[in-house]
């Protein structure tokens, strides 16, 4: 009777859970079936499923002007941002997770004071700067931006992975007469890779989703970036191209979740699995 | 705390020697390790930082912009802001708006997590799987998704809410009032910080023990009880966190109102603090009124992350 009663309320929250995965998921699924809707079926009564699948809209949005210099410019400020980003935070946040030093506090206070700066906040000094130096509308001008916001979550977020690590492997590598600097090539680097990685994918993702300061920095069409690109997709004109908007919006969002979902599993189980467990 | 390969019992004279020396060499290596970041951010932030003190000093429109060079008025900037009815509604409103958009994914972030405990292995990872999605969808592209399903000609959700005969939605506008676009941008907002919510606070669950919870359901508590006095109080600190970091975020959040309600149908009724100063820098061209609610902005931000940062530093402590 009891062992009944577990079985039903179990299968309620499991249907309860399904519930709620469809509806979360609804956006992203109209998004995706939309953007393979032909436009008779987008401009109708909705549909569950594209019914006569096209590939159209993708062209079209391909098509429209400034797409690829939007991917462009977007790749560009992303990847510079991402490698200068992580190459100084790494420095930090060896220094932080393994030394003890005055003023290390306070440090650690900026890291994560920075963060919560408002963008919005920031905006318009940054841009009176950026205009005295002539770097209002240029990559450069929004690379250096996005570092502010980069750098100290990086350092941040490396510092966890770097923590994670035992000491005892170091310590130990280091009695069998390594070097410091021996210890952290062979040890350390190799257990840090996946945070490295997963960090830089996450800044990655900061980084091509931003908009604010794209958005306010980059006037010339040919400069803006990805997100900015398709948040003009539908302009003034009184004719929305639905179909066009959401196969755009999915060749946008394509790339960081993606991403996103190989870090999720980097995260889960890349740390020290094997080191520690070996 | 600090790393001690030092710990090595000292033998010859020697190794005395040779520590002392790698002992000096090691108190500078923190501080060249974290140089490049505090001379970038610094180089970076450091003076927009001081010229948004200067320029809210101002007088700074397109002439002095392109002069580069603004009148000094004192605090004329911000008298003249802080007697702006505008500037009062804006901020009650961003209150109310912040408020309930914290409180609504908080509730609704932590039933889920609670819900991710009793549903069968396939069903949590089915559920994991959809919020990392929604996690990864980037905000602008959310917001067109968003568009394009209220639309009021063709919009999916008029299409359901009729047929699940809610009521007449034929053709109705979500974008008619302030309080439905601002509702709109809400309903956008908390299905994008849902998911980050959830895996914090199912990861915080973890640490439930799980003897605790049978003792208590042998003791005959009920399920309410059982989270008010066991399980709450582990998920405390995992709760203050994330709810100080949704205000902070929420408080100060542009993209989604900006591009949601759009560019042409941002007027007083529906400011919110960033659009706001973004429509008085920008749109008025009076970068020194806007300097100083940024001002007023950051400074209110920044008393709010004093405990989450404390929060963090003491998470930073103890490991």
């Amino acid at each position: 009777m009891r062992r009944r009663g577990r079985l039903t309320s179990r299968l309620a929250w499991n249907a309860v859970g399904l519930a709620v995965t469809v509806v979360l998921v609804f956006p992203v699924y109209w998004m995706i079936s939309t953007a393979f809707k032909s436009e008779d079926e987008v401009n109708g009564n909705p549909t569950w499923l594209p019914l006569h699948p096209t590939l159209d809209h993708f062209r079209d949005a391909i098509a429209r002007p400034f797409f690829w210099d939007g991917i462009r410019n977007s790749v560009i400020v992303v990847s510079v941002t991402v490698a200068l980003s992580l190459v100084l935070a790494f420095l930090a946040a060896i220094a932080l997770a393994k030394f003890r030093f005055t003023g290390r506090k306070l440090f650690i206070v900026l890291v994560i004071g920075i963060q919560m700066l408002p963008a919005a906040g920031l905006i318009i000094p940054l841009y009176i700067v950026l205009a005295r130096y002539g770097q209002v509308n240029s990559l450069t001008g929004l690379i250096v931006t996005y570092m502010t916001f980069v750098l100290p979550f990086s350092v941040w977020t490396l510092r966890g992975f770097l923590i994670g690590i035992p000491k005892e492997l170091e310590e130990a590598a280091m009695v069998d007469g390594s070097s410091r600097l021996g210890a952290f090539v062979r040890i350390l680097l190799p257990l840090v890779a996946p945070g490295l990685v997963a960090t830089s994918v996450f800044a990655f993702i900061t980084a091509w989703n931003e908009f604010i300061f794209a958005y306010v920095l980059l006037n010339d069409q040919s400069k803006q970036t990805a997100t900015v690109w398709l948040s003009y997709f539908y302009g003034t004109s009184r004719h929305v191209d639905w179909g066009g908007l959401m196969a755009g919006s999915t060749l946008i969002a394509v790339p960081v979740v993606v991403f996103f979902l190989l870090v999720q599993r980097k995260i889960a189980f890349g740390l020290t699995a094997g080191a520690v467990k070996a | 705390m600090a790393s001690s390969a030092v710990g090595i019992a000292p033998g010859s004279r020697r190794r005395r020697r040779r520590l002392t020396w790698s002992r000096v060499a090691r108190g500078s290596t923190p501080y060249l390790l974290i140089a490049p970041v505090v001379v970038v951010t610094g180089a970076i932030l450091g003076y927009p930082i001081y010229k948004l003190v200067t320029l809210s000093l101002q007088r700074y429109g397109l002439e002095e912009l392109i002069q580069r060079k603004g009148t000094w008025i004192g605090l004329d900037n911000f008298s003249s802001v802080l007697q702006d009815p505008i500037f009062w509604h804006t901020l009650g409103r961003t209150a109310v708006f912040t408020i309930a958009n914290v409180g609504l994914t908080m509730v609704i972030g932590t039933l889920l997590a609670l819900l991710l405990v009793r549903v069968s292995r396939f069903v949590r990872i089915l559920l994991t799987a959809g919020l990392v999605l929604v996690w990864s969808m980037p905000a602008v592209v959310a917001v067109q998704v968003w568009y394009w399903m209220t639309n009021f000609h063709n919009g999916v959700l008029n299409h359901l809410l009729t047929q699940a005969r809610v009521g007449d939605f034929f053709q109705h506008d979500w974008y008619g009032s302030p309080l439905s676009q601002l509702s709109m941008a809400t309903t956008l907002i908390v299905w994008a910080g849902i998911p980050f919510v959830v895996i914090s606070v199912y990861a915080g669950l973890a640490q439930v023990p799980g003897e605790l919870l049978e003792a208590a359901a042998i003791d005959g508590a009920r399920p309410w009880r059982t989270f008010a006095d066991v399980t709450f109080p582990i998920l405390k600190p995992v709760l203050l966190i994330l709810t100080s970091l949704s205000i902070i975020w929420d408080f100060s959040v542009f993209t989604q109102p900006f591009l949601l309600i759009g560019r042409s149908h941002i007027e007083a009724a529906n400011y919110l603090m960033g659009i706001y100063l973004y429509t008085e820098a920008y749109a008025n061209s009076d970068f020194g009124r806007g300097a100083a609610i940024s001002l007023l902005m950051v400074l209110t931000v920044a008393g709010m992350s004093v405990f989450y940062v404390r929060q963090m530093l003491r998470i930073g402590d103890v490991r």
